[in-house]
């Protein structure tokens, strides 16, 4: 039986915009030592961290930019993705009148904000993927704010601006680059989210896509994982710092996947995720119900 | 922890320097993409005809941008059907946006300080030696915190043709925390590590892998 998840939806929303995942939080406060007291950047770490308790306290957003809501949901064989895109639409449309998102979809041909974050049939982005009938529902949520949308890029191998080649010695090269492109801009520290391979717009996606496991989730290839624990400890050596005030915290993880190509592209995509990195997760297993 | 109260006077922000962390009290207004496109076409540069209350919205917003402060924020705003505004959420948007407006609008407004992230480039820097003024860098993400800083909700202009987020909202703040990253003596926190870290990019790069 398909369960009404509207309700849901909007908890899952509220959750999302209002409360940090706590290995998120964890990271960014064993981060606050790392600065030297009384700098800019430890003042910054240290007015994060008391955002993120008070945005949970009063349940009110951690950022007023909540975002382009991305879902992932993962539905039973036999439900309804036409309801199910309804419902999650009914709970955006609640959930911005209830403050926990700011009005956030603007027409980009006319110019006029639609109010309730809904804009066509492309805002928010849902994506579907059916599981086994006794599996639960899963709903992803990721909430990701503008300005560090702004400062991802795409470079398309070889790259002569860096000296970068169809390898994961480029790889490196351009995912360093635009970490130094993006200074202060994407609300650092940030979390990088990296897709080699792919179209252009698949290797967006998938770069976005990595972004929701867990801090610290390594590659499952040893290569890649040494490759993104580098790349962390090396884009942390620029000394950008948070806010760009400059310090020792420019990004606290990199995570990287692979696709594949046509023989003619080699794409490196870099999302780059502010410090707000709002993602949870709700189960629906028949009545029970979970957040993550 | 050095304080400013706005109205800030010529002298008083010639003496802040960046890396100065500083608290602002006092009222200001929000402004961001769509008020400074419509700042510049339609007072500015004149390539458009004011329009509906477009006279009337400026004559007051001169007055409060007087010697005052300017943040770059699209907030997340409570009671708007009911007009007992609140602020919710309200940290600062990217300033890069506005670099191409920023002196203009400072020097037309006599703008004092420009609230914002990520700093702005050489054209809002030499705004900022002659107007004078500075950049006032907060931090970004941190809306909740920042909204609490927020005393008073005292108008707002442009709410229904700009909507929410881009509206001109006229807020009084108590001891809202800034860093200053560029000053009214030519210094910008932002240039010098963009060299310093290209020079370790260079390094890094130069490296094997």
């Amino acid at each position: 039986m398909q369960k009404d998840i509207t309700n849901e939806t909007l908890e899952l929303i509220r959750r999302t915009s209002s409360s940090l995942p706590k290995d998120v939080e964890d990271r960014l406060r064993a981060s606050i030592e790392k600065e030297e007291p009384g700098s800019a950047a430890r003042g910054a770490l240290e007015t994060i961290m008391k955002n993120i308790e008070l945005s949970r306290a009063n349940a009110t957003p951690i950022c007023q930019d909540t975002g382009t809501p991305i879902f992932y949901v993962h539905y039973p064989e036999g439900w309804s993705t036409r309801k199910l895109k309804e419902q999650i639409r009914s709970a955006m449309v609640e959930a911005t009148k209830r403050s926990f998102m700011r009005p956030n979809a603007v027409d980009a041909i006319y110019d006029k904000n639609s109010g309730n974050n809904l804009g066509g049939e492309d805002f928010p982005t849902i994506h579907f993927e059916e599981v086994d009938a006794d599996q639960p529902l899963t709903v992803e949520l990721m909430l990701k704010g503008g300005g560090c949308e702004n400062v991802g890029r795409q470079y398309s191998l070889p790259d002569n601006s860096v000296g970068a080649g169809r390898d994961l010695a480029g790889v490196r090269k351009v995912v360093l680059d635009a970490v130094q492109k993006a200074q202060g801009y994407g609300c650092a520290p940030g979390i990088l989210g990296v897709s080699i391979g792919g179209d252009r717009g698949s290797s967006y996606a998938k770069s976005k896509e990595v972004l929701f496991s867990k801090m610290g989730t390594r590659n499952a290839d040893p290569e890649i994982a040494k490759l993104e624990e580098r790349l962390t400890d090396e884009a942390n050596q620029m000394g950008i710092g948070p806010m760009g005030f400059g310090g020792k915290t420019t990004v606290l993880d990199t995570k990287i996947t692979g696709m594949h190509r046509l023989p003619a592209s080699y794409f490196v995509t870099v999302s780059y995720m502010c410090w707000a990195y709002r993602r949870r997760k709700l189960t629906v297993k028949g009545e029970e119900v979970e957040y993550d | 922890m050095r304080e400013l109260t706005v109205p800030i006077s010529d002298e008083d922000i010639r003496s802040v320097h960046i890396g100065e962390p500083v608290l602002l009290s006092g009222i200001m207004m929000t402004g961001r993409d769509a008020v400074h496109k419509w700042m510049s076409e339609t007072f500015i540069k004149k390539t458009r005809q004011p329009q509906g209350d477009d006279l009337q919205v400026y004559e007051e917003i001169k007055k409060i941008l007087d010697q005052g402060v300017l943040y770059h924020c699209g907030p997340v705003v409570s009671g708007i059907a009911t007009k007992e505004y609140k602020f919710v959420a309200a940290g600062p948007t990217t300033s890069t946006r506005e670099e191409p407006y920023q002196a203009d609008v400072m020097k037309h407004f006599n703008i004092r300080g420009v609230i914002g992230k990520g700093g702005m480039g050489p054209k809002t820097l030499k705004g900022c030696m002659e107007t004078p003024g500075v950049y006032f860098h907060a931090i970004g993400g941190a809306a909740s915190f920042l909204a609490q800083t927020v005393q008073k909700v005292l108008g707002v202009y442009k709410l229904e043709e700009f909507g929410v987020p881009e509206a001109m909202w006229v807020i009084e703040v108590k001891d809202f925390p800034v860093v200053v990253t560029m000053d009214s003596h030519g210094q910008s926190k932002h240039s010098t590590l963009d060299e310093s870290s290209k020079q370790v990019l260079d390094e890094l790069l130069a490296k094997p892998y």
